[in-house]
């Protein structure tokens, strides 16, 4: 039994607008796996629904006509990781969302859910971060579209506006042309656990392979929301393909971060954890896009 | 005749539970019952010094609001122990149904009763509590220190309990020249049952009596809990324990199911409703004793030992629970698994702010296991010798006896396992190809023993009784007091009692609720003694039917008793083997006759004087990335020695779960507390790492049947048994694979990144 208001289900992308604004303090719920935890714990106890679970038009991955990977906003974790789209042009996503709880969340989470609660430790976060997707909002003025970079605003908070849903995350062409990535989850089980840091790592390699023509990386649950480690991707890019490289890439991440200490795992732990996983994404990373660590 | 002990039959109860017709407490709650929410405390240590409900009240749908000013005066001992006609054997009674005198951080001081529970959360918000704070106290060793806080009112020092023995000389034995002095201080975490169902119980009012139905695993003891906490006479109680979802020991012991009985005496006898959430149960029920264990061992060249030393501190949290039982046998289990001539064992439990620690599965042997069977290593190391081979030559010999048991180890068990799990694992060749490695990623194969006593004999009770009747068609019913709480008992005895009476598996009809009411006495699921324990009683009361049955026969069938036998459900004459009479004709005789009629049941008590050792040891085989500070589990295999195997299927799904808990102690769960306030950190499913499916590789359990000479079906425990050594194994597994021994559960990637440092290889 939830203690919950009303609860509102919006027909379309416009009904749901249009519910926002009639409903300002309401909350919107999707696959409802993080908002009914939260109402059960006493955190949104009370408070107005907006389900927006039923419009379809908002499930469903596609290539839009400049070729741009569209996933809609509601389509759930499995779904990503079984799409021939993803696992063609950005399969790492695939595994990312692959790793969140246990096969049932998979089902019911979405991955708009995932971005727009805004936490640091989304399983999808730090891969749509590594690899610059776009957010589509849709308000009552029409779409806006928000690098996700911007997206995050800090803890729990994204720049979503009171008459606005998340319709649909884009991964541009030029971002996933010729780019392979991987992801390692460092968490304290292999299943049904949130990350204690998570580390996405993509590559673009020179047509001999031995050259790092780009190398984008970024973490979760390094600071209070997704970030890209700067230092490390100038420490990388244009460099050979080489383990002095890889600890360059590596070496630099500890300018970037800023993870803290909570009783869930220390500072120096985080750190520790932090250059490691940078080293072996990124040489998963190069051996995919068919580099030899020299 | 076919045998149908020994034989994997399909659980009795499989059918109803798969297919979620079972019914469990929480289906037996009618749409009228009331439900609750118990208000905890927020601070560790201190006094209720007002508790407003004005607002709380006010919430539509709150029928009551009860508080620690209401509650009777009766303190009560919870521990789910046969009582004891002995008072200095009793235990403590050091708590009330509400406490003004809070001494956790969760405990409870205040209970909504509501008509539904969103009604309950809100009152429950706006209950406000005002404290005087105490300060508090959470490490073992620092409650007993001179200053620290008082937790309870006749404890000085906070020492609920010390127990201690002295064989041989030690002081004089470590004189000896040349001895090797190895020591080491083990530590192990507080943990949780997490049973798949939470502990609920609901009761309500009937004919001047109170009705109790509760997810327990012992009900007749949890009837005379209710009546000593209400300050009614035990009679007044009916206890109903319906299936359960498991219970691990959480739910041996008296939890809510007193201050739901007077619940509903305080709101006109109806229905009341206790359910505690996950996170009331990782709190406010019971946890494992936490055990902080010293040990010395002094060692010849030749590996024999001159002397050793024990001394064990156990947190016992802030109420007596099970209390001293379970450190007492941890360090008493010390002197047998490797006997030595100088022994000095200490226990110590010791009251602390923690949640209340309890029974919890293997009852202070994981513990014992943990510090005892690292330490072996140790010692092999400090030798050079090989931690199996070493093994063979100081443990507990053939024909070793215990002096206050009288248990005897009758066979060569240690070897057999031990050769067992070494070819199931392939330890030799395994040991030799991870001697000598160096890089990243390393790999290692441990091993570690334990032994575990059958039942409670002859420190407490050990008492069964059972019922037996017969139906027309030559079926019967069968009642125990000792009760299924899944881990498969009702199978079991099925098959027990189909081979006494002399008829079919099929036949045999379990009644698996406990009825306080209509059951007979029996005190319950724990001590991993019901199959060895109701196996007496069953045996003899099955007899009984039989020559009550047959002595029937002999009037209907005109033969003498001496050549009558009921075999497979007939009545069988002996000297030609010739089938007479189906058993359910001579039922259906027996009950309509005009001439003799008669309802043919038995019922009968059997009290124990008898215990036995149950043996095994697990190997582990692991993979371990100093770099990322984890440890991955390859293989592992359980190896137990429990006499002869009743349902070898069930036996093998019971070591599974055994071993599953054993790798979460070893490897991941642990219960936090905020040092600052005493808060408890982790207590939900997410941040409490239970290890998961994907945590576990293929569990492999195996066997060798030595008969216990003791039991009628040749059986001894195993409950408890399998989650005795999977943790210290996959530390000894570790510590071969890097040459770091973590002498602290659970090897969590936070203590390995410490070690590691330590150890220079990060």
């Amino acid at each position: 039994m939830y203690d919950m208001k009303a609860f509102y289900e919006a027909e379309s992308v416009q009904d749901a607008i249009r519910l926002r604004l009639e409903h300002p303090e309401a909350q919107i719920i999707a696959g409802g796996t993080d908002v009914l935890v939260q109402m059960r714990e006493g955190k949104r106890a009370g408070k107005e629904l907006i389900s927006i679970y039923g419009i379809d038009s908002m499930r469903g991955i596609s290539l839009d006509s400049e070729e741009n990977i569209r996933i809609g906003s509601l389509t759930s974790f499995s779904h990503i990781t079984k799409d021939p789209i993803i696992q063609k042009y950005i399969n790492v996503l695939g595994e990312a969302v692959d790793m969140v709880g246990g096969p049932q969340i998979r089902n019911a989470g979405t991955i708009g859910g995932n971005t727009c609660n805004g936490v640091t430790s989304a399983d999808s976060a730090s891969t749509l971060m590594a690899w610059d997707a776009i957010v589509e909002l849709t308000g009552k003025d029409g779409v806006r579209l928000v690098p996700i970079q911007e997206f995050y605003l800090s803890a729990g908070k994204v720049d979503l506006r009171p008459d606005e849903i998340q319709t649909a995350i884009l991964i541009p062409k030029a971002s996933y042309e010729n780019c392979f990535g991987h992801y390692i989850k460092y968490a304290m089980r292999n299943a049904m656990d949130i990350a204690t840091t998570g580390c996405s790592v993509n590559v673009v390699l020179s047509g001999d392979k031995k050259t790092i023509v780009r190398a984008r990386i970024a973490y979760g649950v390094a600071g209070p929301v997704p970030m890209r480690a700067p230092s490390a991707e100038a420490a990388a890019n244009g460099k050979s393909v080489s383990q002095e490289t890889v600890e360059a890439f590596a070496g630099a991440v500890l300018q970037d971060i800023h993870p803290r200490d909570s009783w869930r795992a220390s500072k120096a732990f985080r750190e520790h954890i932090a250059v490691e996983m940078a080293k072996r994404c990124l040489i998963e990373s190069c051996k995919l896009a068919g580099g030899v660590i020299a | 005749m076919s045998k149908q002990v020994g034989q994997s039959k399909t659980r009795v109860d499989a059918f109803d539970k798969a297919t979620g017709r079972a019914k469990y407490t929480d289906d037996l709650c009618g749409k009228e019952t009331l439900v609750t929410r118990i208000i905890h405390s927020t601070v560790a240590h201190g006094l209720v010094t007002s508790i407003d409900t004005e607002e709380a009240a006010k919430v539509p749908g709150v029928v009551k609001i009860l508080t620690c000013f209401d509650v009777p005066n009766y303190p009560f001992a919870t521990a789910g122990h046969p009582w004891s006609l002995d008072p200095g054997h009793q235990d403590v009674a050091d708590r009330l149904l509400l406490n003004r005198h809070v001494r956790y951080y969760g405990d409870d001081v205040a209970v909504v009763i509501a008509e539904d529970e969103v009604a309950a959360a809100q009152a429950a918000r706006l209950v406000k509590v005002c404290y005087e704070e105490y300060p508090f106290v959470l490490d073992v060793q620092k409650a007993m220190e001179p200053g620290a806080p008082q937790i309870q009112e006749n404890y000085p020092g906070n020492v609920l309990a010390h127990s201690q023995y002295r064989y041989g000389n030690y002081e004089e034995a470590i004189q000896e020249p040349g001895l090797i002095k190895v020591e080491g201080w083990y530590d192990t975490p507080t943990v949780q049952h997490c049973h798949i169902e939470n502990h609920l119980c609901v009761a309500h009012m009937e004919a001047g009596r109170i009705v109790v139905v509760s997810s327990t695993q012992i009900p007749h003891i949890v009837r005379r809990i209710c009546g000593q906490a209400l300050g009614i006479p035990w009679g007044k109680v009916r206890l109903i324990k319906p299936y359960i979802g498991g219970g691990f020991g959480n739910k041996q012991d008296a939890l809510y199911e007193p201050l739901c009985a007077w619940l509903t005496t305080q709101v006109g006898g109806r229905a009341v409703k206790i359910d505690c959430s996950r996170e009331e149960t990782f709190v406010s029920n019971r946890v494992r004793h936490a055990i902080r264990t010293h040990i010395i061992s002094w060692v010849r060249p030749d590996g024999t030992f001159a002397a050793r030393k024990v001394e064990a501190f156990s947190n016992q949290g802030a109420y007596a629970s099970h209390g001293h039982g379970v450190n007492a046998k941890g360090v008493n289990a010390f002197p047998q698994l490797y006997p030595c001539p100088n022994v000095e064992g200490d226990a110590y439990t010791v009251y602390t702010n923690r949640p209340s620690a309890g029974a919890m599965r293997g009852y202070g042997i994981p513990q014992a296991m943990w510090a005892g069977e690292s330490h072996i290593d140790d010692v092999a190391k400090a030798l050079g010798r090989d931690p199996v081979e070493y093994r063979r030559q100081i443990v507990m010999p053939v024909g070793y006896k215990d002096g206050f048991s009288k248990n005897e180890n009758y066979f060569d068990t240690f070897n057999q396992i031990m050769d067992k799990g070494m070819k199931a694992i392939g330890y030799e060749e395994k040991r030799k190809a991870y001697a000598s490695q160096t890089g990243p990623v390393r790999r290692g194969i441990g091993m570690a023993l334990f032994w575990y006593n059958t039942a409670v004999w002859p420190i407490s009770v050990e008492t069964s009784s059972c019922r037996m009747v017969l139906n027309q068609d030559g079926s019967i019913q069968v009642q125990t007091g000792e009760t299924e709480i899944g881990q498969g008992c009702d199978t079991a005895y099925a098959q027990m009692a189909a081979d006494a009476v002399g008829i079919l598996f099929e036949n045999v009809h379990m009644v698996s609720t406990q009825d306080t009411d209509i059951t007979p006495f029996g005190t319950g699921a724990y001590a991993s003694r019901q199959t060895y324990i109701g196996g007496f009683s069953i045996r003899q009361t099955g007899q009984i039917l039989k020559e009550r049955i047959l002595n029937y026969a002999v009037e209907l069938t005109r033969q003498t008793r001496a050549n009558l036998d009921l075999i497979d459900g007939k009545i069988v004459r002996i000297s030609d083997g010739r089938e007479l009479m189906d058993l359910g004709e001579l039922a259906t005789t027996a009950l309509y006759s005009t001439t003799n009629s008669q309802h043919i049941t038995a019922e009968s008590t059997y009290q124990i004087k008898n215990n036995a050792y149950s043996f095994g040891c697990t190997f582990a085989e692991v993979e371990v990335d100093i770099p990322m500070c984890k440890v991955k589990l390859l293989n592992i295999v359980n190896v137990h020695d429990c006499g002869t195997l009743i349902n070898p299927q069930l036996a093998e799904a019971q070591v599974h779960g055994g071993m599953s808990m054993g790798i979460g102690y070893g490897l991941s769960e642990e219960l936090k507390f905020d040092e600052k306030t005493g808060k408890p950190l982790n207590n939900n499913l997410l941040d409490y790492k239970l290890s998961t499916f994907m945590d576990h590789p293929h569990l492999e359990a195996e066997f060798v049947e030595n008969a216990e000479p003791t039991s009628p079906y040749g059986t001894k425990a195993l409950g408890e048994p399998p989650a005795c050594s999977p943790a210290p194994a996959i530390r000894n597994a570790v510590l071969q694979a890097t040459g770091v021994g973590i002498d602290e559960a659970p090897l969590s990637p936070h203590r390995l990144f410490a070690a590691f440092q330590a150890a220079g290889l990060l």
